[in-house]
């Protein structure tokens, strides 16, 4: 039955069957193989009951599942492979070609209407310069809507959830102008830092859609805030280069162009550069592929090299830390670093690999962090009654206290990882859970501070 | 051997258990799961071969299950499945959550006392030849 000719024509139908899976993104080349070994299989069985291997071919095909269905199957477990195209593949390419265009054309005309909202302000005699504290706690509400927006439409969202969105919008809008600020004053810049923050979840909610519940929802946000701000720090670094020649041209004519830049260049190319950079990230996924999980991997062990010898020195030296009334803030910024790197790692792990030594430098990174920001904790609070409690300070602790929680948990699921007590999706599982804890505080610090601390 | 029609959502909850289940028994891989599956049911539930992979890949990241690859007697590399001790934990679980599903449904069956044959015609299609 089966002549020569016959099992050629098989092995070309299984190639041709093979190269169609590997042209799905969401489908790796391990997979196929796996997916290949039960086609073969099945053939196999069918032959044996006394199917022709064309007949054989169709049936285990057919039996394996409709190619598109197989490959959403495949992106809906493993949509790290392809975060960025959370709409499933339009399979049309032309269909996708005009997708893409329109994308452009409403990112692009919301980064210009970014550009004018925050010039609008000075129509009603808001200048810029005399200003400052109105914009700087105004900053998120020029841009963030827009995104939001941006984000409702691309993922369709419907008229349910709109509301739910614009409800901390507004309350933003009206904590960030209610309240009688002492100008300048500590209270107002915690509003002006904290704000965004606490909206940036917001438009979070907007960009996973209703997979904001799903682990996998909240991860692919955590992915695009970290492309976002490489995008963003990029154009700034043209814009910068931009700026430079514009004013170095103008010159030669003797024309100073500087009140342009202050007033125009910076303030709108900052605003709508959130909103090109958010579609980059979207639109150009293959150009610079995750670069946040690069750039982590890089700087894990001098992050992790720095902590130790610090620690080591310390213990070496016997000298105590110098605490100086700022020290906190810098312990807080060392936080968020190693909570940054640790978070774009697992970000971009495949959580079925098993440990290896990179992540045994995590958790070497994470635990000194921590042992660190212990030894500054304990000669701070000794003398924190010293200083007084200020709003600045006890944002600080509350900062401090909140990274430590989450590095302190997240060293011990790694840990109980690396003994393979537990499986990475654990801590997956909890950073993602650990968003809105962020956000609850940011929210904290802009409306209970300003009274409780008597708005100064 | 007759197949029935199952619910998309009745197949991906009960997926875990009884692939859970296949594996507690011994190592397997993805064709012969799909056959026990077959086997067990009597041939009534019959699963799209293709959608096993995902679901495996799934309980192998959550940990509940192990891979590698072996060489089989074809020559073939072959992925096996090997169930950890927390994928035995969460099928202790899972039983005793379907055992309920299931005791609440037979209480209600009986009550109602209302005959329903099982795998009815309306909704039984023939099997491709071949299995």
């Amino acid at each position: 039955m089966t002549t020569p000719a016959n099992t050629v024509t098989l092995e070309e139908q299984i190639d041709q069957w093979r190269s169609y899976l590997l042209r799905r993104q969401a489908i790796h080349s391990v997979d196929v193989a796996e997916l290949e070994d039960h086609l073969r299989e099945q053939i196999a069985g069918l032959m044996n009951a006394g199917l022709v291997p064309d007949e054989a071919f169709l049936v285990a095909v057919k039996r394996m599942g409709a190619l598109d269905a197989l490959s959403r199957e495949f992106a809906r477990e493993h949509s790290d492979r392809l975060w960025k195209q959370l709409v499933v593949l339009p399979s049309d390419s032309r269909e996708q070609g005009a997708g893409v265009r329109s994308d452009a054309f409403v990112a692009f005309f919301l980064a210009v209407a970014a550009a004018m909202l925050i010039k609008l302000p000075e129509l009603f005699g808001m200048d810029l310069k005399e200003n400052e504290s109105f914009y700087a706690r105004n900053l998120s509400l020029f841009v963030l809507p827009l995104l939001t927006g941006y984000f409702i439409w691309k993922r369709r969202l419907g008229a349910k959830t709109v509301p739910w969105l614009a409800a901390p919008i507004v309350a933003a809008g009206v904590f960030a102008n209610v309240y009688p600020f002492a100008s300048p004053g500590s209270t107002e810049s915690l509003t002006a830092l904290h704000l965004p923050i606490a909206l940036w979840v917001a438009v979070g909610v907007a960009y996973a859609g209703s997979r904001w519940n799903e682990v996998a929802g909240r991860m692919d946000f955590i992915r695009f805030s970290g492309e976002l701000f490489i995008y963003y720090v990029l154009i700034a670094l043209g814009g910068g280069v931009l700026t430079a020649f514009l004013m170095m041209m103008f010159k030669t004519i003797g024309i100073d162009a500087e009140w342009f830049i202050q007033s125009w260049l910076i303030p709108c190319g900052a605003a709508g550069a959130v909103l090109v950079a958010s579609w980059l990230v979207e639109a150009k996924q293959s150009v610079i592929e995750n670069m946040a999980p690069v750039l982590t991997r890089l700087f894990t062990p001098f992050f992790a090299a720095l902590l130790v010898t610090f620690l080591a020195t310390l213990i070496w030296t016997g000298r105590g830390l110098d605490i100086e009334r700022e020290v906190l803030i810098a312990f807080d910024l060392l936080l968020v670093v190693v909570l940054g790197l640790l978070l774009y790692s697992v970000s971009a792990r495949d959580a079925r690999m098993p440990a290896g030594p990179f992540d045994v430098m995590q958790v070497v990174l994470v635990v000194s962090a921590l042992l660190v920001d212990a030894v500054a904790l304990w000669a701070i609070s000794a003398r924190i009654t010293e200083f007084g409690f200020t709003p600045n300070r006890v944002a600080a602790l509350g900062v401090n206290v909140i990274l430590l929680v989450n590095l302190a948990w997240s060293a011990v699921l790694y840990i109980r990882f690396l003994r393979e007590r537990g499986s990475f999706t654990d801590l997956e599982r909890w950073q993602t859970n650990y968003l809105p804890v962020y956000a609850v505080w940011a929210a904290i610090v802009v409306i209970v501070f300003p009274p409780v601390f008597g708005y100064i | 051997m007759e197949t029935m029609d199952f619910n998309k959502d009745l197949i991906a909850a009960s997926s875990t258990p009884i692939v859970l289940a296949i594996l507690a028994k011994k190592d397997s891989y993805g064709y012969a799961i799909i056959k026990r599956v077959q086997e067990l049911s009597g041939g009534r539930m019959e699963w799209t071969d293709g959608m096993l992979y995902p679901v495996l890949h799934r309980l192998e990241r959550l940990g509940y299950v192990e891979a590698r690859w072996e060489v089989a007697g074809s020559g073939r590399r072959r992925k096996y499945y090997r169930i950890t001790s927390r994928g035995k934990a969460h099928l202790t679980d899972e039983r005793r959550q379907w055992q309920a599903v299931d005791a609440t449904l037979r209480g209600i069956w009986k009550a109602l006392s209302i005959f329903i044959p099982v795998g009815t015609a309306a909704f039984a299609t023939p099997l491709p030849q071949g299995a």
